[in-house]
């Protein structure tokens, strides 16, 4: 998986459904090797440069979705960690609205600008979940909402006039949010968790961590992470995703030591040492949220934003949307899932498109009996007869 | 001895030294005290408990996981122990609801916690109306610590469910756990919310009496304050924390600071404990006894007599039955009966006196009307 956009990406798996024959290249190339003594400077490397600018100009969409008990400080994370206010009222501790009786799905949007980037943030909040006396299957109207988001994308891809970038409203992350008991997790956040780390992204943050000790936070820390692996849960970044082995000890580092990120969110400014940081005042002290000795806020800021925001949305695209999309194809015998499509498709003479659709159907067996299949190597079980 | 100022020694009649005698007496007989805690798992309450009595009642205590915890249906723990202090010996007991909040589904989760405080009443009921009275031993639960998510926007779905099938049976004292969660401003905020939503719930909580008149100003404006500060908000801790210069204190270190348990501007820990264990040990057996004990004797043996009889219940605050009510097994009671019977005779001849007075009314009513239209 190359960390190209997801749209590149998705234009050049569709084009290589098409079986036309490529035409030769002017140049036979060379064999490339790491070691490849170039006569001359070529300029390919300026790639990254106009890819750099092709995104400054498209911008990109990011949703998160925040999922956990009230009052576990889900609003003020988000808002903290975009540093602006995009979740709802969180400023305002005296919120009069009740508990809903079932759970609530409410996106909300907001387009943030740094650095010439344009990024569309869509932060969907879940209020109501684990609020009641009984949350048996509160999970189901959270699931049912993200296999929305991927009914809805596959249902523009699978159109004959496509749209030229495809809305992206798929969840690409979930922070759950684990309450700060010092024991280990609660039933529901299994439950939970077990159901949905098949279909997104999900980061486990403890939330509220100023109520532990360093000892109580490690303890509790390596208490969570033993439950989820002993009940089989994968959480983001995915063991099995990892791409090479520089990736792999990345990730195994944030994996064993740093995940969950124990967090405290805040929206207040306090004066420390002649500087304004955000934080919590009480009166044995001030804690500050992006300070590393006091929470692990940083990190996750890091982690979500700097470093594996692309990963999340290619994760997202790449598997789950591509799980979801085969389960689909597949239950639907092979066709996509417009089937009027399919027949005005043959009435219109394109019939090396249908052509291509039977192609896949008899992939199928390939995509769907395999499920180590390797995605990375996607357009090579695709291309061929 | 005492000595009543202005009489002579033949005018004394020595009745005054009556409460060091009743002092004595109890300090003999000891103590017994039963509290109970319950809560969400994880908001502090061993460690509490711990503090509050600075004993070490949770040593062996083992916190299963999440998954054994999906199966696990509440169950209640007993502990004891004795604690000793200058001279007076209290038999402590503490009744512990594991599993409390913890499942997915927790509906009438509550309902064992309901069955146990009514065992004890039963109990009680049943070792007051036998032969040998001597040595009762009084199991019944004299307080309610119900402790409250500090993480929360007040009282949750649950947390009401519970209070109201348990605020009539035993005293509740609500509490904070963990408060060190939460910034000053907060804390009052909670409270604040905490206390508009007990009452519009109507869940009565245990209500310390007001101090007696003749008490010193400081002492009552303290009183007030410690009422006001009602729910408590609590931090407990048996650490003891040594910080190079300062004193040693119990407390929790952090990075940032160190909350003292005992210091009331931290926490309310010392408000607690000196309500809870220094003035109103006494008074929450005493309301126990008196209030909680004999509404449910009332109801029992109302409900004995005659089934339909539960509604002609006659104390005001007691009459109210909840909806979680467990059918109360039958005694064996026999005189009792008969003055159950007495009364409802008493009360049928009423009924009908009233009948007919109504008809008496009715028919000078008539007459009335008659007479007009004449």
């Amino acid at each position: 998986m190359s960390k190209g956009l997801p749209e590149a990406r998705t234009d050049a798996a569709m084009s290589e459904l098409v079986p036309e024959p490529r035409p030769k290249p002017a140049v036979p190339m060379k064999p490339v090797s790491i070691n490849s003594n170039l006569l001359g400077y070529i300029g390919i490397d300026t790639i990254i440069e106009q890819m750099r600018k092709k995104t400054m100009k498209t911008g990109f969409d990011f949703n998160i979705m925040v999922v956990g008990q009230s009052g576990l400080g889900k609003s003020t994370l988000v808002n903290t960690l975009f540093k602006s206010q995009v979740s709802r009222k969180a400023s305002s501790w005296n919120r009069e609205e009740k508990i809903p009786k079932t759970v609530e799905i409410k996106a909300i949007g907001h387009v943030i600008e740094e650095g010439g980037v344009k990024m569309k943030l869509t932060v969907i909040d879940t209020p109501g979940f684990g609020d009641q006396i009984n949350n048996e299957n509160c999970w189901e109207p959270i699931e049912k909402y993200i296999n929305e988001q991927y009914e809805k994308f596959l249902k523009e891809e699978v159109n004959i006039a496509r749209k030229k970038r495809i809305p992206d409203t798929r969840v690409h992350c979930c922070l759950y949010f684990i309450s700060p008991t010092g024991h280990s997790l609660r039933p529901l956040d299994l439950e939970f968790m077990k159901h949905l780390s098949k279909v997104v992204n999900i980061i486990p943050v403890i939330a509220k961590a100023d109520t532990m000790t360093l000892e109580e936070k490690s303890e509790f820390k390596q208490r969570v992470r033993k439950e989820l692996e002993v009940n089989g849960i994968e959480f983001y970044p995915q063991k099995e995703f990892d791409e090479d082995l520089e990736d792999k000890t990345e990730n195994d580092k944030i994996r064993q030591e740093s995940m969950p990120f124990a967090v405290v969110g805040s929206d207040k400014e306090y004066q420390v040492n002649g500087k304004r940081v955000l934080g919590r005042k009480t009166p044995w002290g001030i804690i500050e949220v992006e300070n590393l000795n006091h929470c692990e806020f940083a990190l996750l800021r890091d982690f979500v934003i700097r470093t594996h925001l692309q990963d999340l949305k290619e994760v997202t695209h790449n598997i789950h949307y591509e799980t979801y999309r085969a389960k689909r194809l597949n239950d639907n015998g092979g066709l996509p899932p417009n089937k009027k499509l399919c027949t005005s498709l043959k009435r219109s003479g394109e019939g090396f498109i249908l052509k291509c659709w039977e192609q896949v159907s008899h992939r199928q067996l390939v995509l769907t009996s395999d499920p180590s299949t390797n995605w990375g190597c996607k357009s090579s079980s695709r291309t061929g007869g | 001895m005492w000595k009543m100022k202005g009489l002579k020694d033949k005018e004394y009649v020595g009745f005054a030294a009556l409460p060091n005698q009743l002092h004595r007496k109890s300090v003999k007989k000891g103590f017994d005290f039963t509290l109970m805690v319950a809560g969400e798992s994880g908001l502090g309450k061993s460690t509490l408990i711990n503090s509050l009595f600075l004993t070490n009642l949770y040593e062996d205590r083992q916190v299963p996981d999440a998954s054994a915890r999906t199966t696990q249906t509440l169950t209640i723990e007993r502990r004891g122990v004795e604690i000793e202090e200058g001279g007076i010996k209290v038999k402590l007991t503490l009744v512990d609801t594991p599993g409390f909040g913890d499942s997915v589904d927790c509906s009438d989760c509550w309902l064992p916690v309901v069955r146990f405080i009514e065992e004890q009443f039963e109990q009680y009921l049943r070792d007051e109306s036998g032969l040998n009275r001597k040595n009762i031993q009084d199991s019944r639960v004299h307080c309610c610590l119900y402790f409250i998510s500090p993480f929360g926007r007040g009282l949750r779905p649950l947390d009401v469910a519970f209070l109201r099938a348990v605020h009539e049976k035993v005293n509740v004292i609500p509490v904070i756990g963990k408060a060190d969660a939460l910034m000053p401003r907060e804390t009052q905020v909670l409270k604040q919310k905490i206390r508009d939503q007990l009452k519009e719930e109507e869940i009565n909580i245990y209500q310390f009496p007001e101090c007696d008149s003749d008490e010193d100003e400081e002492f009552k404006r303290q009183n007030e304050e410690m009422k006001g500060s009602i729910p408590f908000a609590v931090v407990g801790s048996c650490e003891v924390v040594r910080d190079g210069g300062t004193r040693p204190v119990r407390g929790r270190r952090y990075s940032w600071g160190t909350v003292e348990v005992e210091n009331p501007h931290h926490c309310d820990f010392l408000n607690l404990r000196r309500m809870l264990v220094q003035t109103h040990l006494q008074d929450l057996k005493e309301v126990t006894h008196d209030l909680l004990y004999e509404g449910y004797r009332a109801r029992c043996l109302q409900s004995l007599a005659r089934p339909g009889a539960r509604d002609r219940a006659s104390r005001s605050k007691l009459s109210r039955q909840s909806a979680t009510e467990i059918p109360l097994p039958m005694l064996p009671l026999a005189d009792t009966e008969k003055l159950i019977r007495e009364k409802d005779e008493e009360l049928r001849r009423m009924q009908e006196m009233l009948e007919k007075m109504q008809a008496q009314m009715q028919q000078s009513q008539a007459q009335g009307e008659q007479s007009d239209s004449l």
